[in-house]
């Protein structure tokens, strides 16, 4: 069975179930129904705070195989998903499966669990870390799922993700189970990825470090999703909530991708009043905001919104009045928690609202620009950000493959060559988000417009841009660093990567060398 | 001047990374250097390297300059025999005087008739930064019909001089106006010494403009970030180059008038006027600021 993009794929995985080939980015439109939620009514009299989490457990009856989610909000800080599965390996509960938005370098605990069987299955949208090397081993039982961020929401609200115990980590809660992100020790703003978690798990329990009394302002997830509360000593470590990677880079060539990207965005005519524009947070891809900044200022335009995981940067441009709103599914900084807070311009919106395919429209759906990054390219456009060229897990979609699809014009900014290796290839170790969604990639020795995009190669044509095809710039990187080895791998699929739509468009193997870093 | 030296920037020549990217920073001239750059136990490596650099990489896109080791050190011969037979556009000769630009002509014109290279395709750019140097710089020029420009360094200048090295630059402005009036007697390129304070985009700004102001047709750097700023410096701007053109226009419908002399905007415009417009046109074509033709781009 095969892709629409050429990846030769079983019909059934084993630990996955049957695989739906992915046969495009739009293929799986149309009409699509929501589950129903199961719930546990609460009367007046009943109380919802507990006192630990033993309690929690005691009252929740986990059993073996089920599945139990959390949010990544609080990142590389992240306590609770440690906790949570600490104690339920005490309780001798086996076969988990942890559907976490993200998993991140913190969570290396969980190695130990996924040798010992207490975790055997993994859901999320990027794995970072000694986790996703021990999955690149081979050590989780069944094959991790990868998703996007809007992939993930579809998932959870179809049914398709069905999630037993929603655990929220919850910077502020009230007694009564209202959550807020804004206030509290391990504040990290908005709480767009534990809004579909906390609305169809069949229980959502808020463990938080800054237990309120009734009524908790503001309300970002309310009582009526809740079953539980309780306390606990630290929900997480606000040193690692911040991004490592939000400020602006100093290195001359990724300055020189970025002041490229943005002649390409200028070419484009996308830049006038009302324009919308996402980018991530490394230190490229704001260095192309600050460009944006520039050329928005120099010719007045004043933009719609900026949105995605949100930057200081960001909420300069907002407060400077680039643009008029943001759309926030997570803070990056500080900058961006305190003005989520106090500005109501800086709006929050869940993962669905953000990059679900499979709803009345969501917020990429209604982007111009969008700035990303990728692992390896091959001569199709297709994107990695999965694995590294290794062939080791690094990363994942995240909503690479959801702005990608929404937006008008998507563009890539990478190195043409990172440590010797070249980035555009014939072949690429994993797909992540198909070519038919990338419109242009930029190097730093030149620029490849998407041959399906007629209109804007015309438009750069008449500029003085470094254009050239994809195949010129992979002859460019090779003339430099020759052709790489293709990487060896194992037959054992130790990931499934999932398009938004649910559809599988690549699978990840195990890697041959175990010697290498994770 | 076929090329334009706006900008020419030092990248140390121990370091791989940056060879490899060196010519797609955006100078019109990369200085890939042996000398100050590259500790004495490196010196051997970084020639080596530098000289594989060339072979390599493609540079086609600018000005490949290579500062050399003074001659009088045991590395300087060498460097010149070994950099030479790669052939880069230009050699940076430190701490020059009209003996050490001669002696360097000649083991050029040797090398080249060795490999078979066209007789003096490589050039010459003099580091003025001594005193004797810089009061000989006319000579120094002359010492060769390699000699295409000459590179003000303040910092060894300064250090010659006994005087404080200073960001507003006043211990230099004699030296600035010596260079730029020499060289533009002998119609090379004239180019600064670098601002070192790279974090101060301001001041480098500042620094460059007053160093055209003096007649400096370019300035070098230590840092790929300050090229941009040093383009904009030296950019004719928008309202130059409309000037300039206005001028020419109106001295073809003079001459088509058979007017010798004529005027615009109430001004007189004789002959110096018009040379600097044509200058200034010549550089904005160059720069792609405006076509051949004179039309607004």
């Amino acid at each position: 069975m095969k892709t629409i993009l050429g990846r030769e794929l079983p019909d059934y995985i084993d630990g996955y179930g049957e695989v739906t080939p992915f046969q495009g980015a739009f293929r799986d439109a149309g009409i699509k129904t929501r589950k129903a939620v199961k719930l546990t009514s609460v009367n007046p009299s009943d109380g919802k705070v507990l006192d630990n989490l033993e309690q929690v457990f005691d009252k929740l009856n986990i059993k073996d195989g089920m599945t139990i989610s959390f949010h990544h909000h609080l990142r590389n800080g992240d306590h609770v998903l440690n906790m949570v599965v600490a104690g339920l390996a005490n309780r001798g509960i086996k076969d988990l499966t942890v559907a976490a938005s993200s998993i991140f370098p913190i969570h290396e605990p969980l190695v130990e669990y996924m040798e010992n069987r207490v975790v055997t299955g993994l859901v999320a949208n990027y794995i970072s870390g000694p986790v996703a090397g021990a999955i690149s081993k081979g050590k989780l039982k069944k094959p991790a799922i990868m998703q996007t961020h809007g992939g993930r929401a579809r998932a959870i609200e179809s049914g398709d993700l069905h999630i037993d115990v929603a655990f929220i980590a919850a910077p502020t809660a009230d007694t009564y189970g209202n959550i807020n992100g804004v206030y509290g020790h391990a504040a990290c703003g908005t709480l767009g990825y534990a809004i579909s978690d906390a609305e169809y798990a069949d229980k959502t329990i808020a463990i938080t470090d800054n237990l309120v009394p009734f009524p908790a302002c503001p309300i970002q997830i309310s009582q009526v999703l809740v079953d539980y509360v309780v306390q606990v000593e630290s929900i997480g470590d606000p040193a690692g909530i911040v991004s490592g990677t939000t400020k602006i880079t100093k290195d001359p060539v990724a300055l020189i991708i970025a002041k490229r990207a943005a002649e390409v965005i200028k070419a484009s005519g996308l830049v006038k009043d009302g324009v919308s524009f996402q980018t991530g947070a490394g230190g490229t891809s704001l260095a192309v905001a600050a460009e944006l900044k520039d050329i928005m200022q120099r010719e007045g335009v004043v933009g719609s919104f900026a949105s995605g995981g949100v930057t200081g940067y960001l909420v300069e441009m907002l407060e400077e009045g680039l643009f008029k709103t943001l759309f926030d599914v997570q803070c990056f900084d500080l900058k961006a928690i305190d003005s989520y807070r106090n500005n109501e311009t800086h709006q929050a919106m869940s993962a669905s609202m953000y990059g679900n395919p499979h709803t009345k429209g969501a917020v990429v759906n209604c982007l111009d620009i969008m700035i990303l990054g990728a692992t390896e390219i091959d001569t199709e456009f297709n994107v990695n950000v999965t694995t590294g060229s290794s062939g080791l897990i690094m990363g994942g979609s995240g909503g690479h493959s959801d702005t990608a699809a929404g937006s008008k014009l998507s563009i890539v900014v990478t190195n043409l060559i990172k440590s010797r290796v070249p980035m555009i290839k014939d072949e690429i170790t994993t797909m992540t988000t198909p070519g038919e969604s990338i419109d242009v990639v930029v190097t730093e020795r030149g620029m490849a417009v998407n041959p399906r995009r007629v209109d804007l190669i015309e438009k750069l044509r008449i500029t003085n841009l470094p254009l050239v095809t994809i195949d010129e710039l992979k002859t460019m990187a090779e003339k430099i660093t020759g052709v790489p080895k293709a990487v060896q791998l194992l037959e054992k699929i130790v990931a499934v990567v999932e398009y938004r739509d649910g559809s599988v468009i690549d699978v990840v193997r195990q890697v041959m060398n175990t010697n290498v870093w994770g | 001047m076929d090329k334009l030296r706006r900008s020419m920037l030092f990248m140390p020549g121990n370091n791989p990374g940056m060879l490899q990217d060196a010519a797609i920073l955006g100078a019109d001239s990369i200085i890939l250097d042996l000398e100050d750059a590259v500790s004495l136990t490196e010196k051997d490596s970084a020639r080596i390297l530098v000289r594989d650099a060339i072979k390599t990489i493609d540079y086609s896109q600018v000005e490949v300059v290579v500062r050399v080791n003074p001659l009088d050190t045991e590395f300087g011969s060498q460097d010149v025999d070994v950099i030479a037979r790669v052939k880069p556009d230009t050699l940076l000769i430190p701490k020059a005087d009209e003996e050490e630009i001669k002696l360097v002509d000649n083991m050029l014109n040797k090398i080249e008739e060795e490999e078979g290279f066209f007789a003096g395709s490589i050039k010459i750019i003099a580091l003025i930064e001594t005193a004797i140097g810089l009061e000989t710089v006319y000579d120094v020029i002359k010492a060769s019909k390699r000699v295409v420009g000459v590179l003000l360094g303040g910092e060894d200048l300064t250090s010659d001089l006994g005087v404080k090295r200073t960001k507003e630059g006043e211990e230099i402005f004699y030296a600035r106006n010596k260079v730029a009036t020499a060289c533009r007697a002998l119609k090379v390129d004239s180019i600064d010494t670098p601002f070192t304070d790279t974090n101060d985009y301001e001041g480098l700004a500042k620094d460059t403009a007053k160093a055209k102001n003096l007649g400096l047709t370019g300035k070098s750097s230590i840092n790929p970030r300050q090229i941009e700023i040093i383009h904009s410096v030296f950019a004719p701007t928008a309202a130059e180059l409309k000037h300039a053109l206005r001028v020419l226009d109106a001295m073809k419908e003079a001459e088509k008038e058979g007017k010798g002399v004529y005027s615009l905007d109430g001004k007189m415009i004789d002959a110096p006027v018009i040379k600097r417009a044509t200058l200034t046109v010549e550089q904005g074509v160059k720069l792609g600021l405006i076509r051949d033709e004179g039309g607004a781009k």
